[in-house]
C-alpha cells in the first residue's frame, strides 16, 4: 500500500475530429506504461486516434461549492447572446 | 447481481421532515435527475454504500475471469480461443473502469484489493461454481452475461456520475459476451447427441445459480429501499430475475434445451413466466465462503497478487530511478 503506482487520467481523441474527452482513469508506474495500459483498457476496439495521460495530482479542479461565485460573470452578461438584440424579421437572416 | 447484497446505512429511508437541508437538497438532485460527481457533496452512508456496491461490481468482474479462463488454453478451435481470450480481457477492462470508478469515492486501489484478498469484501456468488466443459462457456456467455446486462443496463442511470459512465462503456462491451456464449450452445446443439447433452447438462448447472446473480427475493432485500431511493439500486431484485426469465426462457426452446423447473410456464394472465425460487439457503453458504470453488478462487486471487509484488515494486523502482536521472541531467 506504500508503494501504490499513481493514478493517471486518460482523455481519448475519437475518429470524427472532436476533441479529447476524458474516459476514466488507471494505474501505472511511469507515463509509458500509463500509454500502454491507457491503450489496452480504453481503445480495445478502435475507440480513438490520439491518447493523453495525465498524472491526476497534477490536475487543477474547480471547486463544485464555489459554483455560484465562480459563473457569476457570465451569468450576469445576457448581452453576449445573441437573442439579447432584437433585429427586425425585414433586415433578413442573420 | 453483480452486487447481491449490498447493505446500505441499515437505518432506513429518511423522510424529507428527517433529512436536514443538505441531505435535502441532494436527495432533490438525485430526485431531478442530476448526475452527483466525486467533488459534490454526499450523505457518507451514500459514500459508503457505493463504495461497497462499486467495490463488489469490480471484484466480479476480476474474479468473473477465473472461471472462463480455465478454458483459454483448451478451446476446441483458434477462432474460440481468440474469441473467449477477448471476453475474458473484457471482464479484466471492465474491473478497472469499476476500480477507478470507486477510488473517485476516496478509498484506494490497494484498500480495495485487501478487502477483496482479507474476505471482507464479495464479489457475486455465480463464480464460485466450477466450469467443468467446454459446453460450460456457452452457459456462462449466455445465462451470466445474460444477467449481468438485465442489472447492468438501467444502472447507466444511476445517479453516481463515475459509476454510470463505466456502465456505458460496460452495457457497450457486453452484447458481445452474451452473443459468443450463445453461439457456443447452438453450435453445440446442433452437434453430435454428447455435444447436445453437454450444454443441457452446463444449463441444469448454471440454471439456479445465475438466477441466485439477482440476490434474495425482495421480501428479504433489506436494504434495497435506501439504495432505490439514492438510484443507486434501480430495479428491484424479483422484477430483474423475472425480466431474466422471461427474456431466457425462449431462447433455451430455440436451443431446443430444457430448463431444469418442472413449475416453468408462459402464464397467459400475467404474460410472464412463472418460475421456481433458487435454493436459497445454497446462495447464503455460497456467500459465507462454503461454495464449490471459493476457496480456490480466493487463493488464486491472493497468489496472482502477491506472486505479482515483485514486478509493482520493481517498475516502481525502475520509475524512481528514471525520473531521478532525467532531473540531474537537466
Ligand atoms: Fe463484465
Ligand atoms: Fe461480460
Amino acid at each position: 500500500m506504500a508503494n501504490e503506482w499513481p493514478l493517471w487520467e486518460v482523455f481519448i481523441r475519437g475518429q470524427h475530429g472532436m476533441s479529447h474527452r476524458h474516459v476514466g482513469s488507471l494505474h501505472a508506474p511511469d507515463e509509458k506504461m500509463a500509454m500502454n495500459n491507457a491503450r489496452d483498457v480504453y481503445t480495445r476496439r478502435n475507440e480513438g486516434v490520439s491518447i493523453w495521460v495525465v498524472q491526476a495530482k497534477d490536475i487543477t479542479a474547480s471547486d463544485p461549492s464555489e459554483k455560484g461565485p465562480m459563473y457569476e460573470p457570465s451569468e450576469s452578461k445576457v448581452y453576449r447572446h445573441p437573442t439579447f438584440y432584437d433585429i427586425p424579421d425585414e433586415a433578413g437572416p442573420m | 447481481m453483480y452486487a447481491q447484497m449490498v447493505k446500505s446505512s441499515g437505518e432506513g429511508v429518511k423522510t424529507a421532515g428527517e433529512m436536514d437541508a443538505q441531505e435535502r437538497a441532494f436527495q432533490s438532485r438525485i430526485d431531478a435527475g442530476e448526475k452527483i460527481e466525486p467533488k459534490d457533496w454526499m450523505p457518507a452512508a451514500y459514500r459508503k454504500t457505493l463504495i461497497r456496491q462499486i467495490g463488489q461490481h469490480a471484484h466480479s468482474e476480476i474474479v468473473g475471469q477465473l472461471p472462463e479462463g480455465n478454458w483459454i488454453t483448451r478451446a476446441p478451435t483458434l477462432e474460440r480461443k481468440a474469441n473467449l481470450l477477448a471476453k475474458v480481457q473484457d471482464e479484466a477492462g471492465h474491473g478497472l473502469y469499476l476500480y477507478c470508478a470507486a477510488e473517485t469515492l476516496g478509498v484506494s486501489r490497494d484498500e480495495l484489493f485487501d478487502m477483496l484478498h482479507t474476505g471482507k469484501m464479495k464479489y457475486s456468488s455465480i463464480f464460485n461454481y466450477p466450469t467443468l466443459t467446454w459446453a460450460d462457456m456457452g452457459a456462462v456467455g449466455w445465462l451470466v452475461d445474460g444477467a449481468a446486462i438485465m442489472n447492468q443496463v438501467p444502472l447507466q442511470r444511476t445517479s453516481y456520475g463515475p459509476y454510470a459512465r463505466a456502465m456505458v462503456r460496460i452495457c457497450k462491451e457486453e452484447s458481445f459476451h452474451q452473443r459468443q456464449g450463445f453461439h457456443i450452445m447452438m453450435t453445440m446443439c446442433n452437434g453430435s447427441v454428447a455435444q447436445k447433452e453437454m450444454a443441457q447438462d452446463a444449463l441444469n448447472r448454471f440454471w439456479y445459480p445465475s438466477l441466485m446473480m439477482f440476490g434474495p427475493s425482495d421480501k428479504d432485500s433489506v436494504h434495497s429501499a435506501q439504495s432505490m431511493a439514492w438510484k443507486i439500486k434501480m430495479d428491484s431484485n424479483d422484477d430483474l430475475r423475472q425480466r431474466f426469465v422471461n427474456a431466457t426462457a425462449p431462447q433455451a426452446e430455440f436451443l431446443g434445451l430444457t430448463i431444469p423447473d418442472d413449475k416453468l410456464a408462459f402464464n397467459e394472465d400475467t404474460q410472464q413466466y412463472d418460475f421456481s425460487e433458487p435454493d436459497w439457503e445454497e446462495f447464503y453458504e455460497v456467500l459465507k465462503g462454503n461454495g464449490p470453488c471459493n476457496r480456490d478462487r480466493l487463493e488464486t486471487r491472493q497468489r496472482a497478487w502477491s506472486d505479482g509484488e515483485w514486478v509493482r515494486e520493481g517498475m516502481m523502482a525502475h520509475a524512481d530511478k528514471r525520473r531521478n536521472a532525467n532531473q540531474t541531467a537537466a
